[in-house]
């Protein structure tokens, strides 16, 4: 039997919220949670937005943001409770027993300092080794965490490296005073997928390595699986499920678990070609206020009813083609016909009928829809523009389309504050159905939202494509997502088309290297994914 | 909107302010004597009668702060409305059009905000007659630098929310944009901001007809007031506090409300309020 | 280095530009009504080749183009005209009150600087708590207060009615340093009152857009001491916003001083300015204006040099 490390008994933890113009409110965040961790274990916690999984996470650090704060239970860490221990004890815990490593490395760096200087901060103030040990000590993790130039490379500011880098950095923080335990924060979500992939080999490594414990706070559970020996899951600040990764990624028991595990295994069969298209986009080129070009010559075109999947990080300009089709940004070169005739370059030039017909949803439902705008507004107004519909005609429209996205009247009055995420992005597809469009620019539409309703979007989408023969441009970075929806794929990479076709074509080999590289990279909801992915990419590295 | 989440502090500053309001309107009525009667002594202490004494040519002061507050708030008001009007109108125009309106008109303000509002204001006085409308004129254009920033500023901020593009690309006009879409979102900020441009343009009057330059006697208003009385000062009598004070306790009583105007205000992402 | 020095010698060209600028304004807001200096100087009943004369004599009858380049010529030169009321040279008139305003402002800001930004600690030390309350309190009553509300009533009570400090600040050239120093400290508190909220309210919330920052959390998760936390990585970051907020206010103090000078009848430029308005005397107006926009633009303008320099993003570009 292990030594135990960290014993959470019946956890608390609660919070004063001031909503705005009102008195403040004591809310409960987390219900009793207990579990225990020994030395050199990982674990890993998993949940959706609001299941508590940060805030348990900061309890040994007896740390609580903005407001919250531990009402009950105990934080025992080795041997003691740290609840008890007082603002001086707590100091004398942070950073020295328990280290923690923030999602977002960028804004975690002071930016005024160099990085040398915080890696070892913590290890000089708890008087842990003298400078140069420590300095060594840092440049010996950063050659572990695989940093360039493990020897000069503390001699930058955070704002001279890139973000995967700085995550390393801040892991590298973390080991530096060489603590009993750390808490990863959802350390490579903010990350791009090639990347994401390297910086969870390096992270897995140096725990394996050093021996230290972790807790590994994430929402995506096949991330979670590379890294962790045991999986708890959250849900509104209650235990679901606790158990080791294989049980919990092979026989999970509750309901709840199940559903995550199953998540984004919506299949979908690619649909046969069906005649001419609806879009077709030739010879894009684009750049924003003249300067460096983010689109170069792009091609793409979609079929009546089908679904056109574009995918790419960050900077691949996916984005941009939709501003260009939109009319948003005029193409500085290529043309763009629509249902079989040329669209104008620029918005303002379009008829009534080519905007009716081309419908935009956004990533955030939030900032999409006018907050002072009811229901009844939002999707009204286009039936209104485009239809001419008043009065009893467009209230029973309105219905049928609520109706559609699976929400009934009741919401008709209400304020988007007054809708969940899910609902949200329903509505917005609501009002991109009330113009009856025949392409739908779908732009991230489900990558703020959490699996499980993310799926329900992506279900309803494809029965809505099914019932009114809409065609989709959709818009992705995540893999799982182009698997459940497209008919056609194009994958981009910093503005040019890299690889274009059906489906079944585009995801089958052989592959060109930047195709492989992204397919490689998505993690797979199986142990030892990870490994599996890492040794393959350096056979190919070392076998070429 | 519910009343009983009206805080303390906001409940304060609105009955003053509408107390001011209606003493301002009714002056006639409610003032005891005349505006330039002289009914008692210089410098009368507060008795009975001329509750707070005479000033310095034995008129009632308290006669005369009352229609003062009449002058004092009107010409404060129609500046401000001036700056206002003009001031949110080219800024919502100028974040709505872009080009080479909004880099015209941004300078042009970045220029007037460079000189601070109290020189340019003494520069033009010195060769303009100070009668009313130019004080209105010159505080309403100086005022409207500020107000044509906030505007813009907010316009801006909400011009590239998601769902104004949303509805660009559903062909709406520029009316529909700014009426339906972007003013709707801003008002509660710029409400509050017509709030703290009239204290500042009471501040600001005042300290220009206590520097002489402002409203002309035997017209009342409370900055002229406290420099005929300031003489007394030396020799303890307080003459000149009232007026000043007046001026303190409107200033903060539509403070307290602008403020609590700025707190009601959710983000944009919070949803409505009241 | 060389980027940054590039905007830095960028924002003082641009500093200048817009003095330059301003400079044309004053000048044309001087010419609203046209031609009548000679006017003002001759009187009604002045014959018309009194008026033409004094008209030649003066330059009017040169295009405002000619006048001006003329003007900033001289004032470029240091030689400021002279005043049409009395027929003094300008510079000389206001050199020993330039000299005097600069003094009560200094004073002011000595007091005023670091009271605001020990406040505005205190304010965020104890953010949410009664002190933040009555600081923010106290803080929204005295921005409505008008400079001669604060000044009078220093006068009536200090002044006047305890007979602690004069309630009339007379300065004359043989006073030694402490005596001017007691002369001036009444319209000093008063003009620091008058700053002291503005500037604590922006100083409270430069501080806590700081210490909201994830690399605070992260320096207190690494079990740092609260005072190491402030020096090694509030301080750095919170220079430049706290610099800002201290030029912006002294830029309003220098402003603030035209009032308070005619409050407590102290001999600075502000009331040279004032008395002048009131004569109608446009070449006075015209170089006390232009003084005045220059300290403020320069204020503003070392504001922006200041956050400039101390980005790290500029300083260690990639």
């Amino acid at each position: 039997m292990a030594e135990t490390l960290l014993d959470i008994r019946d956890l608390k933890i609660g919070a004063t919220v001031i909503p705005p113009g009102e008195d403040p409110q004591d809310i409960t965040i987390v219900h009793g949670v207990s579990f225990t961790l020994e030395k050199g274990r990982v674990l890993g916690l998993i949940g959706e937005s609001g299941a508590g999984k940060s805030t348990i996470g900061l309890s040994p650090l007896g740390y609580g943001r903005g407001g919250v704060r531990i009402t009950g239970g105990e934080v025992i860490l080795n041997g003691r409770d740290i609840l008890k221990a007082g603002p001086g004890g707590l100091r004398r815990i942070r950073g020295r027993e328990v280290a923690y490593v923030a999602q977002s490395a960028a804004a975690a760096f002071n930016p005024a300092q160099k990085l040398m200087e915080q890696v070892i901060e913590t290890t000089l103030r708890h008087k842990l080794a003298s400078r140069a040990e420590a300095e060594a000590r840092a440049k010996r993790l950063f050659a572990r965490l695989g940093l360039p130039k493990p020897e000069t490379f503390g001699d930058r500011y955070p704002h001279q490296v890139s973000g995967g880098q700085l995550q390393r950095a801040m892991t590298a923080m973390a080991l530096c005073p060489e603590p009993d335990l750390i808490i990863f924060d959802e350390p490579t979500t903010a990350l791009d997928v090639t990347t994401q992939i390297d910086v969870l080999a390096a992270i897995k490594e140096a725990i394996r390595d050093t021996g230290v414990a972790a807790l590994y706070i994430t929402h995506d559970l096949a991330v979670v699986a590379q890294v962790s020996d045991e999986i708890m899951v959250l849900r509104q600040g209650r235990m679901v499920e606790h158990g080791t990764t294989d049980q919990i990624i092979n026989a999970p028991r509750e309901e709840y678990t199940r559903a995550l595990v199953s998540v984004r295994s919506i299949e979908h069969e690619e649909k046969a070609p069906s005649g001419a298209p609806v879009l077709d986009v030739t010879g894009i080129t684009a750049s924003y206020a003249g300067s460096v070009k983010v689109l170069k010559d792009v091609s793409v075109s979609i079929e009546p009813g089908h679904t056109l999947a574009v995918v790419g990080e960050s900077g691949s300009g996916k984005s941009t083609l939709a501003r260009v089709i939109t009319g948003l940004l005029p193409p500085e070169a290529g043309a763009i016909t629509f249902d079989g005739r040329t669209l104008s370059p620029a918005l303002p030039q379009r008829s009534r009928d080519d905007l009716r017909e081309l419908q935009m949803i956004y990533q955030m439902a939030d900032t999409a829809m006018n907050p002072r705008q009811t229901v009844r507004t939002i999707i009204g107004r286009p039936l209104e523009f485009y239809f001419g519909l008043r009065g009893k005609a467009k209230e029973a429209r309105i219905r049928e389309l609520l109706e559609q996205i699976e929400m009934g009247d009741g919401f008709i009055d209400r304020y988007p504050a007054e809708l969940s995420g899910g609902q949200k992005q329903r509505v917005c597809i609501a009002r991109a159905l009330a113009a009856k469009p025949k392409l739908i620019i779908c732009d991230e539409v489900t990558s703020a939202l959490d699996p499980l309703v993310a799926d329900g979007i992506l279900k309803l989408l494809l029965e809505l494509q099914a019932k009114e023969k809409v065609a989709y441009l959709f818009i992705t970075h995540d893999i799982a997502t182009v698997r459940a929806i497209a008919d056609e794929i194009a994958v981009m990479y910093r503005g040019e088309l890299v690889r274009y076709g059906p489906k079944s074509k585009v995801l089958a080999p052989p592959f060109d290297a930047y195709t492989e590289l992204l397919l490689s990279s998505v993690p797979e909801m199986h142990l030892g994914w990870l490994e599996e992915a890492i040794s393959r990419r350096r056979m190919a590295s070392s076998g070429n | 909107m519910n009343w009983r989440r009206i805080p303390a502090s906001a409940w304060l500053g609105l009955v003053l302010t509408f107390a001011f309001i209606f003493v301002a309107v009714f002056a006639p009525w409610v003032a005891p004597y005349g505006l330039n009667e002289t009914v008692t002594d210089v410098w009368a202490p507060p008795s009975a009668e001329y509750w707070l004494g005479g000033d310095n040519l034995g008129r009632d002061l308290l006669s005369r702060m009352i229609y003062g507050a009449r002058t004092t708030m009107l010409i404060a008001a129609l500046a401000s409305a001036l700056a206002f009007l003009s001031g949110s109108v080219l800024g919502f125009l100028a974040a709505v059009a872009g080009g080479w309106l909004d880099q015209g008109l941004s300078r042009l303000v970045d220029l007037i905000m460079a000189i601070p509002s109290l020189i340019l204001a003494l520069v033009v006085l010195s060769v303009v007659p100070a009668d009313v409308g130019t004080l209105i004129l010159v505080m309403g254009l100086v005022e409207s630098t500020r107000v044509f920033r906030l505007a813009r500023a907010v316009a801006v901020d909400i011009g590239v929310m998601d769902f104004v593009e949303a509805s660009r690309l559903r062909g709406e006009g520029t009316r529909w944009i700014i009426f339906r879409e972007i003013l709707p979102n801003a008002l509660s900020p710029l409400v509050a901001e017509f709030g703290l441009r009239f204290i500042f343009a009471v501040l600001f009057l005042s300290s220009l007809s206590f520097l002489g330059l402002g409203v002309q006697p035997p017209a009342a208003d409370w900055g002229g007031m406290v420099r005929e009385n300031k003489d007394g000062i030396v020799f303890g009598i307080g003459a000149a506090l009232y007026p000043a004070g007046a001026i303190a306790v409107l200033a903060i009583s539509v403070n307290l409300v602008a403020d609590w105007i700025l707190n009601r205000t959710t983000d944009l992402k919070g949803g409505r309020s009241g | 280095m060389g980027l940054l020095l590039r905007l830095v010698l960028q924002r003082i060209a641009m500093g200048l530009l817009l003095l330059l600028a301003v400079s044309v304004m004053i000048f044309a807001a001087t010419q609203i009504l046209p031609g009548d200096v000679a006017q003002a100087i001759l009187g009604q009943s002045a014959t018309p080749e009194a008026l033409a004369n004094k008209r030649a004599e003066l330059g009017l009858d040169q295009p405002a183009v000619t006048r001006y380049f003329a003007w900033l010529g001289g004032m470029l030169q240091g030689d400021l005209g002279t005043a049409l009321s009395n027929g003094q040279d300008i510079a000389t008139s206001l050199g020993k009150r330039l000299g005097n305003t600069l003094f009560l402002a200094a004073v002011a800001a000595v007091i005023a600087v670091p009271l605001a930004i020990l406040l505005g600690l205190v304010a965020v030390r104890y953010r949410g708590r009664w002190p933040d309350k009555l600081i923010s309190a106290v803080t929204l009553a005295s921005i409505s207060l008008p400079e001669f509300f604060i000044g009078y009533v220093l006068i009536f009570f200090v002044g006047v009615q305890l007979q602690w400090l004069p309630s009339v600040s007379t300065v004359y050239d043989t006073m030694g340093f402490w005596e001017r120093l007691e002369a001036v400290a009444l319209p000093a508190i008063t003009l620091t009152l008058v700053v002291l909220a503005h500037m604590m309210r922006m100083t409270r919330a430069a501080i806590l857009n700081v210490m909201q920052s994830a690399y605070i959390e992260t320096a207190e998760l690494k079990g740092l001491r609260a005072f190491t936390i402030i020096r090694k990585h509030a301080f750095p970051n919170a220079i430049a916003p706290i610099v800002n907020v201290v030029m912006i206010n002294l830029a309003y103090l220098v402003v603030g001083v035209v009032v308070v000078e005619v409050i407590f009848v102290y001999p600075g430029m502000g009331q040279y300015l004032v008395d002048h308005v009131s004569k109608r005397d446009v070449p006075v107006v015209q170089a006390c204006g232009l003084i005045f926009a220059a300290v403020y633009i320069g204020l503003n303008m070392i504001a922006d040099v200041v956050a400039i320099i101390s980005n790290p993003r500029l300083r260690h570009p990639k």
